[in-house]
């Protein structure tokens, strides 16, 4: 019928358009970045605000704020993804008060991360623009996601395993850290490396809380400026940052690439094995 | 529950836990009305809207350019993305050979995790250079619209490519059956039955347009002012926010967080009827 | 050729060593003495819910008898089993009503100490369902948990229980293989041995041949026979051949008109199969309902 190869052809011409567009705008920075990607452009400081020079003390920044981030929200994370999922009962007060705040958390834009962050860390805390205090506020960020992609890991895992266990008169403890736990760490680490993927690519929440400082941080109380907001700075506040931007921006999609592809090989690797010997 | 001491002991632990990760979001309410707090006891909200104009330096909260700005923004990416989108889905899963399918379903799960700065970054080097020389400036509503687009599509393809998936195969199957062609498959029994799992994901992309900030803040432009046309350069509420707080101080400041709150709001209502919609559809 | 499970005593056990009461050949017949009744239940009615699964069911678990739970599908039989080792605790609304006693204790007191309690009645799934670690730490996880340190013993245990299942000789050169790759006839056993390993007095079995090949489940019937005396088994089973060859007493069960299940009747094997007193019963075993 015309109507039947009218919409393949709409639908085709779509794929089209918009494959077009992302490839484009790859290609744009691949092409635009790959000149000045190098080893020194990796570990140099930035010069002339960062018109010329390197990245370097970015990076670390960025590697501190993130780790600090992980660091924070991991166990966290664990802890509630456990209660929810071992602990509750399915009517019970507790796991819908948690499960809701949780939702609503999750549903919070960057920006009023940015604000709340700065309010809470930077000031009420005194942490003051800091490394610290982005990480923090980052780690809010991503503990939505981060439990419940824990909590689904362990719900995945094979109810008669808790059943079996108990029968042998095995406490929940023990089945969990014996069993549950390395049963569904595949996709507990999926979920960690879902958050770091999330939390590199925040700007906005890091703008008022680790700041801008873009010299070598000392501590983590130091200032620190993250890859994203360096993107940021470079292509709004600097005439002439374009190039080292594309560069800038290459290097976080490369970074990107890296920890999805880290998270789906592990996930396929651990599902292919069928047998885990502890 | 029959549990041991060690087990009770680290359900404690636990409990402990997850009431410190729920109390985050109350925190953040509470510091939001903290600090907006200057501003809510002595200015009555309705001033947002009937100020003059926005000049916190002389007390004037208009806030209604940049809300408009928002709207439209978020409005022509939804209009723009949501097509775009569900066709995305549709050729993923009924169209494309399952090679092309997966390179096709990929590339969208890569461009869902580009940051959005690097987003503004292409849209304000490249695309507002080519919308400027159709209409000055550059940046532009439209442009931002379209970065926005762009932004928001991975979201809509993905869940409707997920809703999509869960269509029962016997439906398909006995559609194919009574001879339906492939349009007439997916418009008759496909795209009802994944129906509330496509809306769900349109709102929930509408929420994240909403609380954009970077992209949108890097192409619209950030002149205050009503839209009049789309090549006007405008200023969303989130940009608005990210572009004073560095300097603001006292009653400004506590405007700032105001709207904050306000955007909060908004999503919140956004992404709520997004997850009673999903839900609905597990019990229908 | 009977034969009984050779066991060593153990220093962790305390209970299990002195009983030698033999309960006659291996072909369901009258014991050559009247055992005592181990667990007694009285009125146990159990709910998911609204929903009722069982009503009032009373009878008594003789002890080192088999004794065989024959019915239809969903008639309650393994909601009874998973009673007797509080498993229904791990159930969300699960509600039970009525009493249990296993030797002394009140199986249904609160206070109970659960965990103890399952090392005296242990439980075997239809479904093998082995950890996925190790052949030996299948075995060795659970007396750790229940308190036993030392590797001498340890091993000790692994190998006598492995030879009582008969897989030692099977398995003994690859204990640090992964237990799922064993056959399933094969795991069964494991699961088995690994209950056997904690010294239980009763054993509880949900249809253990039910998911095996013929072969394995020859081989697992088999050893569910030389358990007899030793300990008390209470198996559920559809193959009514089964249980009349391996059970010393049976309890018929059947769902009344509002769903739930109930027994009908309960006794020595022989009489329910050869001399049954209710007409259902009489018919079930004939095969002309259920």
């Amino acid at each position: 019928m015309v109507k039947n190869a009218l919409t393949t052809g709409v639908i085709w011409l779509t794929a089209a358009l918009v494959s077009g567009v992302f490839v484009w705008l790859l290609a744009d920075i691949i092409i635009h970045g790959l000149p000045k990607l190098s080893w020194s452009f990796l570990v140099e400081p930035p010069q002339n605000a960062g018109r010329s020079g390197g990245i370097g003390p970015i990076i670390v920044s960025t590697v501190l704020i993130l780790g600090v981030a992980m660091v924070t929200s991991a166990p966290l994370s664990l802890a509630t993804a456990v209660l929810l999922s071992e602990f509750t009962r399915h009517d019970s007060v507790y796991g819908r008060l948690v499960r809701r705040s949780l939702d609503v958390l999750a549903g919070v834009p960057s920006i009023v991360f940015g604000l709340f962050g700065n309010a809470f860390f930077c000031i009420y805390l005194g942490l003051g623009f800091s490394i610290l205090s982005g990480g923090l506020t980052l780690a809010c960020m991503v503990l939505p996601l981060l439990i419940r992609t824990a909590e689904e890991g362990l719900q995945a895992a094979p109810n008669d395993y808790r059943l079996a266990s108990a029968a042998l008169g095995m406490s929940r403890s023990a089945t969990l850290v014996h069993l549950l736990l390395p049963t569904a760490t595949p996709a507990l680490v999926a979920g960690l490396m879902l958050g770091l993927g999330r939390a590199v690519a925040e700007t906005a929440a890091l703008i008022f809380t680790s700041g801008y400082v873009d010299r070598m941080p000392g501590s983590l109380f130091d200032s620190g400026r993250a890859l994203s907001v360096h993107i940021y700075d470079l292509s709004m506040n600097v005439a002439g940052g374009d190039s080292n931007a594309y560069s800038s921006a290459l290097v976080l999609i490369l970074l990107l690439l890296i920890i999805n592809s880290i998270a789906l090989s592990l996930a396929n690797q651990w599902l292919h094995r069928s047998v885990v010997t502890v | 529950m029959s549990l041991s001491r060690t087990d009770r002991q680290l359900a404690a632990l636990l409990l402990g836990c997850a009431l410190l990760a729920a109390t985050i979001v109350l925190l953040i309410l509470l510091f939001l009305v903290k600090e907006s707090w200057p501003m809510l006891q002595h200015v009555p909200l309705i001033r947002f809207v009937t100020d003059a104009s926005w000049h916190p330096v002389d007390g004037l909260y208009q806030l209604t350019p940049m809300l408009s700005a928002t709207l439209y923004s978020t409005l022509g990416a939804v209009l723009l993305a949501a097509p775009l989108g569900i066709a995305s889905a549709l050729f993923s899963r009924y169209y494309a050979p399952p090679f092309l399918a997966g390179c096709y379903r990929r590339l969208i799960e890569l461009l869902a995790g580009i940051p959005s700065v690097v987003y503004g970054f292409w849209g304000l080097i490249t695309l507002a250079p080519l919308i400027g020389r159709l209409h000055p400036p550059g940046v532009s509503l439209l442009t931002g619209i379209l970065v926005l687009t762009l932004m928001i599509l991975p979201t809509v393809a993905l869940t409707a490519d997920a809703a999509l998936a869960a269509v029962p195969v016997a439906y398909l199957r006995g559609a194919a059956a009574l001879g339906l062609s492939r349009w007439g498959l997916i418009s008759g029994v496909a795209l009802p039955a994944a129906r509330s799992g496509i809306i769900a994901g349109t709102l929930l992309a509408a929420g994240r347009a909403i609380g954009e900030t970077m992209a949108v803040l890097m192409v619209a432009g950030n002149v205050v002012q009503q839209p009049q046309s789309l090549f006007d350069p405008v200023r969303t509420l989130t940009a608005n926010i990210a572009l004073e707080m560095a300097y603001a101080t006292g009653e400004h400041r506590a405007a700032l967080f105001v709207s904050g709150l306000a955007l909060m709001v908004m999503v919140l209502v956004l992404v709520g009827t997004a997850e009673l919609l999903s839900r609905k559809r597990h019990y229908g | 050729m009977s034969h009984f499970i050779n066991n060593k005593s153990e220093q962790v056990d305390k209970s299990n060593t002195d009983d030698a009461y033999t309960l006659g050949p291996l072909q369901s017949g009258p014991p050559c003495c009247v055992p005592e009744p181990l667990i007694r239940v009285d009125n146990l009615s159990l709910h998911y819910g609204l929903k009722p699964a069982l009503e009032g069911v009373s009878l008594d678990i003789y002890k080192g008898c088999i004794t065989a739970l024959i019915g239809p599908s969903g008639c309650g039989k393994t909601s009874f089993l998973s009673v007797l080792n509080r498993l229904t605790d791990m159930i969300p609304d699960c509600r039970v009503s009525g009493n249990v006693h296993f030797d002394t204790m009140d199986l249904r007191h609160p206070a109970l100490d659960v965990q103890r309690l399952r090392r005296d009645i242990g439980m075997i799934f239809q479904k093998p369902v082995p950890f996925p670690l190790t052949i030996r730490r299948n075995i060795e996880l659970p007396l750790r948990e229940h308190g036993m340190s030392k590797q001498a013993e340890l091993n000790d245990v692994v190998q006598q229980v492995l030879q009582d299942v008969g897989l030692w000789e099977e398995v003994k050169d690859r204990l640090e293989s992964p237990a799922l790759a064993l056959s399933g006839g094969q795991q069964q056993r494991l699961c088995i041995a690994r209950a056997l390993a904690l010294k239980p007095k009763v054993l509880l079995m949900d249809e253990p041949c039910s998911a095996l090949d013929p072969i394995s489940s020859g081989v697992v019937e088999d050893l569910i026979q030389r358990l007899r005396g030793k300990y008390t088994v209470v198996i559920v089973t559809h193959n009514l051949a089964q249980a009349r060859r391996i059970a010393n007493y049976a309890g018929f069960f059947w769902i009344k008109d509002q769903r739930a299940g109930c027994l009908i009747e309960f006794g020595q094997c022989k009489q329910i199969f050869e001399a049954p007193a209710h007409e259902l019963t009489a018919a079930y075993v004939n095969g002309s309902r259920g």
